[in-house]
């Protein structure tokens, strides 16, 4: 005699309810009770939950019809998916691998040097540079030196693809209240995502030797924040310098170009700098699913209970995050210069 | 008379979701605070009906709220009237296209702004070569034209600098150096030296004034200070709570002031520094020039200049003269009669 009986034969639902089906897949509390060997004795009225309920309705679903409800709808709509997002999502997997092939195919005496050249360049600034050239060159010395340009490789291209995707979408969002009123639930949902969760749907879909697996969990995680301060950015643009390019007859091209990027470029920046963070936290996680890289090691320190290898990996990441980091830093503060020069 | 600059008629803004449906009301006599409480909608401009002449400074002036600056971007529809006409040069600004209007605004308008709005990331050089460059100008074009502008506003040599390494005043200079580099007939400024100190102000005041003489724009002026509106105007137009209280010429409005509102905002200017001499003169009657005359003064003359050359003797009485041509004379006596306000002398002194 189930708790909730009552309330449905005094609701006269009992006909509609039906006799007790015993083909019914066990509940979780059928379960305890069958392992314990005793009836489960919950709480004295028990929490309205869909098994508690079926106990006394056979018409109400169990807790697991939902998970596996999900579970078939996604399967169900696998097909038509794969057969829209494969071709779309193909080149990623192209670029990918093409710039892995380029970033190993390089030999170190080429690749070093222009790193440095490039970190000079961004960030005009002999601290970081000589940092950039040092870490490099520690990471060698310890043959980690292929897997860090592997990772390099990776967060090159989905930093690239964010910021090629992610200034446009944020540029759209600030000229339009109601998009960005959408969008942002959206952004919000991306970033509180556990980043598992990103990887589970993803592997159904696509098969786990694929790189843009990989690509589109890392884009998806790190794309949010330069959106978010594209947009943030050229809301922020003085009111007063809008109206004088309107006053001067400024077309919305011309306002865009001459006006809103250059004065949010410190904040988009900024978003980049984000970016860029963000796709290295995930490209460790995405090594889960066959990215290669330092994530690699790491991984293999965890499963092997390799101290060593995980935690030499593990400082490699953090050597790269802080070269990112500071070269794009740099780079962000001497934008921000020319703004006010005093 | 030539056609007017500008023609504004029966202009009406009310700020709100419904503007046009409570605009009936308000023609139909109902007051700013009264729309307000009613219908939750905020009266801006009430029957503007203003009329700008070519080559004139026509200062509009109120306190902060009466409308002024909701009233010089109708002229360039930055903000869209709820009715009303605008028309500049004979043409209706309210019918152009957004290319038209884009086309007005880059051909026909330039502006100065109180806060000068310059772009920070650009050169004084092509800050004030912007207006140029919008239009598709090429950069030899823009360049040239923008360093003799600025040499004109007195920054050569600040060519290569960004704004935020100049002072108020040097990047207000900026400003008006991009609004003469547009090439415009009509010149918008909105409180444009009101964010800056006095001193500077005069000189900027002084500055606007030579240019004038020498370039004859049709420059719409909006300022909350009397003494600066009284100093720049050729037509002056004192608007309140979004009605135009009264307008005309400044001198006219100091002595004649049409309402107790202007009267009490008058009141407290130096009269002896903005009136001149032949708004107090008595016209020449017939021939008779008074032979006691102490010596021959110009219609322009300030009567402060006039008290410093009498030495403060008000027996002594002039003839004043236009140029070669004799126009009037002018009693000492008058001109400490001029120097009281009207509501000051009725009331026999003002208390304060």
């Amino acid at each position: 005699m189930a708790f909730y009986d009552k309330l449905f034969s005094a609701l006269g639902l009992s006909e509609w309810c039906g006799t007790s089906d015993d083909k019914a897949p066990l509940s979780l509390a059928d379960l305890a009770a069958q392992a314990g060997g005793e009836e489960a004795s919950g709480p004295f009225v028990p929490i309205p939950s869909f098994d508690n309920l079926h106990e006394s309705c056979n018409r109400i679903w169990q807790s697991r019809d939902v998970t596996n409800g999900i579970e078939e709808g996604f399967l169900a709509a696998k097909p038509v998916l794969k057969t829209v997002l494969d071709p779309i999502t193909q080149p990623l997997s192209w670029i990918l691998d093409g710039a892995l092939w380029l970033f190993e195919a390089t030999p170190w005496f080429i690749m070093v040097p222009l790193l440095v050249a490039i970190s000079w360049y961004a960030s005009r600034s002999r601290p970081v540079t000589i940092f950039v050239a040092v870490s490099i060159m520690l990471l060698a010395v310890v043959d980690h030196y292929d897997v860090a340009m592997q990772t390099l490789s990776i967060i090159f291209v989905c930093t690239t693809i964010s910021v090629l995707f992610g200034v446009p979408i944020g540029i759209a969002m600030s000229k339009s209240d109601r998009l960005q009123k959408s969008v942002v639930p959206l952004l919000d949902l991306l970033q509180t995502l556990p980043t598992f969760v990103y990887l589970i749907p993803l592997i159904f879909l696509f098969s786990v030797t694929e790189s843009k697996l990989y690509g589109i969990a890392i884009i998806l995680y790190a794309i949010v924040p330069v959106i978010r301060l594209t947009d943030l950015g050229i809301r922020l643009v003085d009111r007063d310098v809008i109206e004088a390019a309107d006053a001067f007859g400024m077309n919305d091209r011309q306002k865009l170009v001459r006006v809103q990027l250059p004065l949010a470029l410190p904040n988009i920046m900024a978003g980049i700098n984000q970016t860029i963070m963000m796709s290295l936290a995930m490209v460790v996680i995405a090594s889960l699913v066959s990215a290669p890289g330092l994530g690699v090691n790491v991984l293999r320190g965890i499963r092997n209970l390799e101290l060593g290898v995980g935690i030499v990996a593990g400082i490699g990441i953090v050597l790269l995050a802080v070269i990112l980091d500071r070269v794009s830093k740099a780079a962000l503060t001497r934008v921000d210069k020319t703004q006010v020069k005093h | 008379m030539t056609q007017p600059m500008v023609r504004l008629s029966g202009l009406y803004k009310i700020f709100g979701a419904r503007d046009k449906d409570v605009l009936h009301h308000v023609q139909g006599g109902m007051g700013k605070e009264e729309l307000l409480a009613q219908h939750k909608h905020v009266l801006g401009l009430n029957n503007i009906n203003v009329v700008m002449q070519a080559g004139e400074i026509t200062v509009v002036m109120g306190l902060s709220g009466s409308g002024k600056s909701t009233l010089i971007r109708h002229l360039n529809r930055l903000i869209e009237p709820t009715a009303g006409e605008i028309i500049v040069q004979g043409e209706d600004v309210m019918q152009l296209s957004e290319d038209g209007l884009r086309h007005a605004r880059q051909e026909k308008m330039s502006m100065v702004f109180q806060k000068f709005a310059l772009l920070p990331h650009k050169t004084v050089l092509k800050n004030a070569g912007m207006p140029l460059s919008v239009r598709g100008e090429d950069e030899v074009t823009c360049d040239r034209e923008a360093a003799k502008w600025l040499d004109r506003v007195g920054l050569s040599g600040f060519e290569n600098h960004y704004p935020a390494q100049l002072s108020g005043g040097m990047q207000q200079r900026v400003g008006i150096a991009r609004a003469l580099t547009a090439n415009t007939p009509i010149m918008l400024m909105d409180e444009a030296f009101s964010a800056l100190d006095p001193l500077i102000r005069t000189d900027m005041q002084d500055l606007l004034l030579e240019l004038q003489k020498e370039l004859h724009k049709t420059i719409i002026f909006i300022t909350h200070d009397l003494d600066e509106a009284l100093k720049l105007a050729d037509h002056l137009v004192i608007l309140k709570d979004g009605c135009v209280v009264q307008q005309g010429e400044p001198q006219h409005i100091l002595l004649n002031p049409g309402d107790p509102y202007i009267e009490d905002f008058v009141s407290d200017i130096n009269r002896a520094r903005v009136l001149r001499v032949r708004s107090i003169m008595t016209p020449l009657g017939g021939d008779k020039v008074p032979a006691d005359a102490h010596g021959e003064v110009d219609v322009n003359d300030t009567l402060e200049s006039m008290i410093a050359r009498s030495g403060g003797d008000t027996s002594h009485a002039y003839i004043v003269k236009d140029g070669e041509q004799t126009v009037g004379t002018l009693d000492m006596t008058e001109l400490v009669r001029a120097l009281v306000p009207r509501v000051a002398s009725e009331a026999g002194a003002r208390q304060s």
